[in-house]
């Protein structure tokens, strides 16, 4: 028992001591939400995409590309028209920036864990999103792909 | 026993008080500034998140696996079923996995692993691949490092019980194989055990290995009298195209071996020039012989294991061959032959010796040279033991096992009954230092401590018994591993740890050479597996007569398809399950109620078949066995059973699709 005290006094020396800034980054669910991001990063996400873009949706082998790795890395979990695990993307591209939608498939353990609307959707969806292991090219692809889909009568 | 729990909880405590009045007085250390520090806590501290410096493979023996540790903590990392079935992932019940188990003599559930060797270029160990030995039924596995998975096993002819194995040489093109019991080389023949000397033969087996891909062949084998084969290493550097063997049982008896093979004053280490040998081969000396082997590889692309029955094997005579091999007269049933970072020195741990021979190369070849032979034996010279000898450590302790080295000009060698390790001087071959082993130690082993460049920090101990080391867990304990500081002139003993079935040898390499070509996922891209369901579109269940597959996929937190019926009594059914997910470490694994293969784990990107073969109707449930995400808990599905000859319809869906 004395041991034990001894340790958990020794742990606390430990800690204390020795709080580094990785530890912190647990307890960004207890900020302000979006205090520490730039309004870029409140209306885009946070990740490799750090400029406004506009994604065209006339280049039909992109959309195709993009519909093929939909399939395989994205459908299991998301529907057009309803909730299923995760949100349902037919309007999309409506409610987010293509930016966002990117930042979203390409760093979504960030957004999950530190951007305020990735901190919602989390509460609300309970599965994070995981990378697929996909590059910036199939982003955009995916984005298109979403895009076009959108922009169907 | 309640004093010795009592010390190491003082050691610990006074460790961490250290490193906390450590820390008031400095600050933060770094991890580097806290080891080399005298305290043996200390110097094992890998605080919560950081790295060891070295990963440590340790053979399973009687588990026939590979268990992978960290240096300095000890903590077990994984392990990776090589030989064995191994309910926890599913190898060697799920289809693929099934034919790398393989062999002549049908599926081998289990087996004895023994020696692991890592790959080596320019005689220091690359990180590409492991090998390791099957002694029972007398094989060779290869584990690739990039997936830490058993990619290859090859059988080993005209052999029993691969013992002298898997050792490489120093750019790995061979790995070796040698028979430790003599057999008759027909695969059945029928005669009397007491024909031994008429009947029996030795084999050693040279496997090349492809540079690009690992995969190993058998390219010769080599017909030997019928001793037993105990232990290898290849040269380096001037001895690189030599392997070295001991071999114990000279006497070749066939029966209470313990009295009858322990006659000899002297036997042998046995030396063979691989790379004249390879080349007698090239010039047509060998003769084909038939036999049958398996050889089992895997197929990065489709994940399949393709079995493939060899017929025949080349054999090289000695007396067909003059000039590659030589016999090194040695005492007393030698077992291990260890060559230090020179490639001079070839250390024999004679384990009813009294003293350890060291025979030097270039002598050897000075005796070759010279014709300094005693006797001839099946075509092979027997050397003067005078003539090949350097010197002879004096007082080792009893029954001196195997040596390493640490690049420091000392070897280390194991010495079983005596319970200790022995330092001794490779200048002046006599003992510096010795500490004792807890209990009754087999091989040791330095990190690089086998090749040209050891890393001369570490070492360690791979004892037989526990005994009262750890909290008793009945009468049989887990064999430990001790862990030294050999930094110093006195070596140190640092940690004791408990380890999987039976380490007998070895391996580690600087996590730093590894670490940066370790896969985090298998890429859905590169799945070519012909029953991989790569979108869950393409989801389905097919029948054809019998047979019912599953095409399955698997993604946080939902089995595509998860409701079957249609499934009848008499049916074969295959679920091949692809995992969707293409996240690090995000595993899903299958199981359902009454299967009898157990369940299968997914990593990443991967594809598996489970076979089942339902026994009664009903309505069956299945799950995902790896806790995967917060609705884990709801991963589940339900098959229905009918009766034969059912006319319900085949279905499957998930949810409304």
């Amino acid at each position: 028992m004395k041991f034990l005290t001894t340790l958990s006094l020794i742990s606390i020396l430990l800690i204390t001591g020795c709080g580094s800034p990785e530890n912190d980054k647990s307890s960004a669910a207890d900020k302000t939400p979006g205090s520490e991001f730039t309004a870029f990063e409140l209306e885009h996400g946070i990740g490799p995409i750090t400029e406004d873009i506009t994604i065209s949706t006339s280049d039909l082998e992109k959309i195709e590309k993009g519909r093929q790795i939909f399939d395989s890395k994205c459908a299991a979990c998301h529907l057009m028209t309803e909730r299923f695990v995760g949100p349902a993307l037919g309007d999309v591209t409506e409610r987010r920036s293509d930016a966002f939608i990117m930042n979203m498939i390409l760093n979504p353990s960030d957004m999950a864990r530190k951007h305020p609307e990735g901190l919602k959707m989390l509460a609300e969806y309970m599965t994070p999103m995981p990378f697929q292991n996909v590059t910036e090219e199939d982003a955009r692809a995916i984005t298109a792909y979403l895009k076009h889909l959108a922009e169907q009568p | 026993m309640n004093l010795s729990i009592f010390t190491t909880k003082k050691a610990l405590l006074g460790g961490l008080l250290v490193v906390a009045a450590g820390l008031m007085i400095a600050g933060c250390p770094s991890q580097q500034a806290m080891i080399g520090s005298a305290d043996a806590a200390q110097k094992t501290y890998v605080a919560p998140g950081d790295y060891d410096e070295f990963y440590t493979f340790m053979s399973g023996g009687y588990s026939g696996q590979v268990s992978v540790f960290g240096l300095p903590s000890g903590r077990l990392f994984k392990v990776i079923p090589v030989f064995s079935q191994d309910p926890e992932s599913g190898y060697g019940y799920y289809e693929e996995s099934k034919a790398l188990l393989h062999t002549t003599y049908g599926f081998q559930p289990w087996d004895d692993s023994h020696h692991p060797h890592l790959s080596q270029t320019n005689g220091v160990a690359d990180g590409r691949w492991l090998f390791i030995n099957a002694n029972n039924t007398p094989r060779i596995a290869r584990i690739d490092l990039t997936t830490f998975e058993t990619k290859e096993i090859i059988e080993i002819p005209n052999t029993g019980g691969n013992h002298g194995s898997s050792f490489v040489t120093e750019n790995t093109e061979y790995v070796v194989g040698a028979t430790r019991f003599s057999i008759p080389f027909e695969p059945d023949m029928d005669v009397p055990i007491d024909s031994y000397k008429e009947n029996f033969d030795g084999a050693l087996t040279f496997l090349k290995v492809d540079q690009e891909t690992g995969k190993m062949n058998i390219d010769f084998q080599m017909i030997v009298p019928p001793y037993n084969y105990d232990l290898a290493r290849a040269g380096k550097g001037k001895s690189a195209d030599w392997y070295f063997f001991t071999t114990y049982n000279t006497e070749q008896a066939h029966t209470l071996l313990e009295i009858n093979a322990s006659r000899n004053d002297k036997d042998f280490v046995a030396a063979v020039n691989w790379k004249k040998a390879a080349e007698y081969v090239r010039e047509g000396r060998a003769k084909k012989m038939s036999t049958e082997y398996y050889h089992n590889t895997y197929d990065a692309a489709t994940s399949m294991v393709v079995s493939t029955k060899k017929n025949e094997v080349l054999v090289l005579r000695p007396e067909d061959a003059p000039g590659i091999m030589y016999f090194l007269p040695t005492p007393k049933s030698p077992h291990g032959v260890d060559v230090d970072p020179t490639g001079e020195y070839l250390v024999a741990g004679g384990k009813l010796a009294t003293v350890i021979p060291v025979h030097s190369f270039s002598k050897m070849l000075e005796a070759i040279e010279n014709e300094d032979f005693e006797e001839t034996i099946n075509g092979i010279p027997v050397l003067r033991y005078e003539a090949t000898i350097a010197g002879e450590v004096e007082n080792p302790g009893l029954g001196p096992l195997h040596t390493e080295f640490d690049g420091k000009g000392y070897a280390y060698t194991s010495v079983y009954i005596s319970s200790e390790i022995v330092k001794w001087s490779l200048e002046t071959f006599e003992v510096v230092d010795r500490i004792d082993a807890y209990y009754s130690i087999g091989h040791l082993m330095i990190p690089g401590g086998d090749t040209k460049k050891p890393y001369g920090k570490y070492m360690v101990g791979l004892t037989k018994t526990a005994k009262d080391r750890y909290l008793p867990v009945g009468p049989k304990q887990n064999h430990p591993a001790q862990l030294y500081d050999i930094s110093g002139d006195r070596m140190q003993l640092l940690l004791d740890f408990p380890t999987i079935g039976e380490p007998h040898y070895a391996q580690a390499i600087s996590a730093a050479k590894l670490r940066p070509n370790i896969k985090q996922i298998y890429e859905l891209e590169d799945n070519h597996h012909p029953h991989a369901t790569k979108s869950v579109n393409n989801a389905r269940v097919e029948r054809d007569g019998d047979v019912v597959r599953v095409y399955m996929a698997t993604i946080r937190s939902n089995f595509r398809p998860d409701n079957i019926e249609g499934i009848r009594l008499g049916d074969t059914v295959y679920f091949h399950i692809t995992n969707l997910e293409q996240e690090w470490d995000v595993v899903h694994g299958f199981a359902i109620k009454g299967g009898q293969m157990g369940e299968v784990l997914l990593a990443p990107g991967q594809t598996k078949t489970l076979k089942w073969t339902p026994t009664r109707t009903g309505i069956y449930p299945f799950y995902c066995t790896a806790f995967c995400s917060a609705l884990h808990q709801e991963m589940q599905g339900y098959v229905r059973v009918s009766p034969r000859g059912s006319d319900v319809p085949l279905t499957f869906r998930t949810g409304n699709l």
